[in-house]
């Protein structure tokens, strides 16, 4: 079962489950659409509790902080929202990224809100 | 995302179902869908039936002028070998790599030793009885290479009348031709027995246990991405 993904360490959805199941405040975010080179596939997760811990990612690293300082208010407010980034910005070069992609990302509360 | 929405989701990933849920990303209504489920009044059918196949999450417009995300988990796909041989023990670490689970089935006892395959891939029973337990989804391939038709038979039938979809048969044309009549006798359809990858493998001139892994393995692979539509 080496490959089975709902019981690798890195499946997020059921990582999402155990986090919200243990009483964190939970998000989840979700890339929904790509254009030019993007580096994580759509349908590509991360996770994010209210104390800005996560797992999975949407890019390669290079705007998954920008991610999960929203997602921390998609936390507190309980509404969703859709975030979009140029990849090939100032940061993303800096992190060698440089590769001209962007991408939406759609930002969830997870469960209901006050829980 | 509702948690009880979530955990459903989860427990059909656990069981190796495929579902999809769709997101209004415009009010973050959302709702899941089985792959069991009869979709055909939903407007969604067609698509619906696509992602099932292709496994690919992505955006959908509707309608009425909103979009929804469908994202799509099909579960990973399996590999089911029939036979504890030489070229199941190359084949067996092969395609783990790949991102397989795989499961070895062979009756005869002195094949199917945990010694020969560790790890606890191995079944030694007939495959009848293990296809009663785990039955053949879409997202499975089977390799028969027993070179033995009371081991193979069952299996390859089973297979070619389920969506699974791959379907590997070791032996010779000669031994093939031999396998068409029986099927053919056993009520199968040219189209079903058409699907037998047989000679198994892409043809890549492998000699030995190992190189005839690599060959079916590739063929395995072609069929996933190719002729399936790209699951992921």
């Amino acid at each position: 079962m080496t490959s089975d993904s709902t019981t690798t360490p890195l499946d997020i959805l059921a990582t999402a489950e155990d986090w919200k199941a243990s009483g964190r405040n939970v998000a989840l975010a979700t890339v929904v659409e790509t254009w030019g080179s993007a580096p994580r596939p759509v349908g590509s997760h991360l996770v994010i509790d209210d104390q800005g811990n996560f797992e999975g990612s949407v890019s390669g690293g290079c705007v998954e902080g920008a991610v999960v300082s929203e997602a921390i208010d998609v936390i507190d407010s309980g509404k969703p929202t859709v975030l979009e980034f140029g990849v090939a910005d100032e940061t993303a070069w800096q992190v060698g990224l440089s590769c001209g992609g962007r991408i939406r990302v759609y930002v969830e509360p997870v469960g209901p809100s006050a829980a | 995302m509702d948690f009880s929405l979530l955990t459903a989701l989860n427990k059909e990933r656990s069981e190796r179902r495929a579902a999809v849920l769709v997101t209004d990303i415009g009010t973050g209504a959302q709702r899941l869908i089985l792959r069991s489920a009869d979709t055909s009044a939903d407007p969604l059918h067609e698509e619906l039936q696509r992602r099932f196949r292709s496994g690919k999450s992505g955006m959908v417009e509707l309608d009425d002028g909103t979009s929804a995300f469908l994202t799509v988990n099909v579960p990973p796909p399996r590999l089911v070998i029939i036979g504890a041989v030489h070229i199941s023990q190359a084949l067996v670490p092969m395609a783990e790599i790949a991102g397989f689970d795989v499961t070895v089935v062979d009756p005869r006892t002195a094949f199917a030793t945990e010694e020969r395959f560790p790890g606890g891939t191995l079944k030694a029973e007939w495959p009848e009885d293990v296809l009663k337990s785990t039955p053949l989804d879409p997202y499975t391939a089977v390799a028969a290479v027993t070179h033995d038709p009371k081991i193979d038979d069952i299996p390859l039938i089973e297979a070619l009348k389920s969506e699974c979809f791959y379907v590997g048969a070791l032996g010779s044309w000669k031994t093939h031709g031999k396998r068409v009549e029986r099927f053919k006798a056993a009520g199968l359809s040219d189209a079903q027995i058409g699907r037998i990858d047989a000679p198994i493998g892409l043809d890549i001139g492998a000699a030995s246990p190992a190189e005839i892994a690599v060959a079916v393995l590739a063929n395995i692979i072609f069929a996933l991405r190719k002729e399936a539509g790209g699951l992921q």
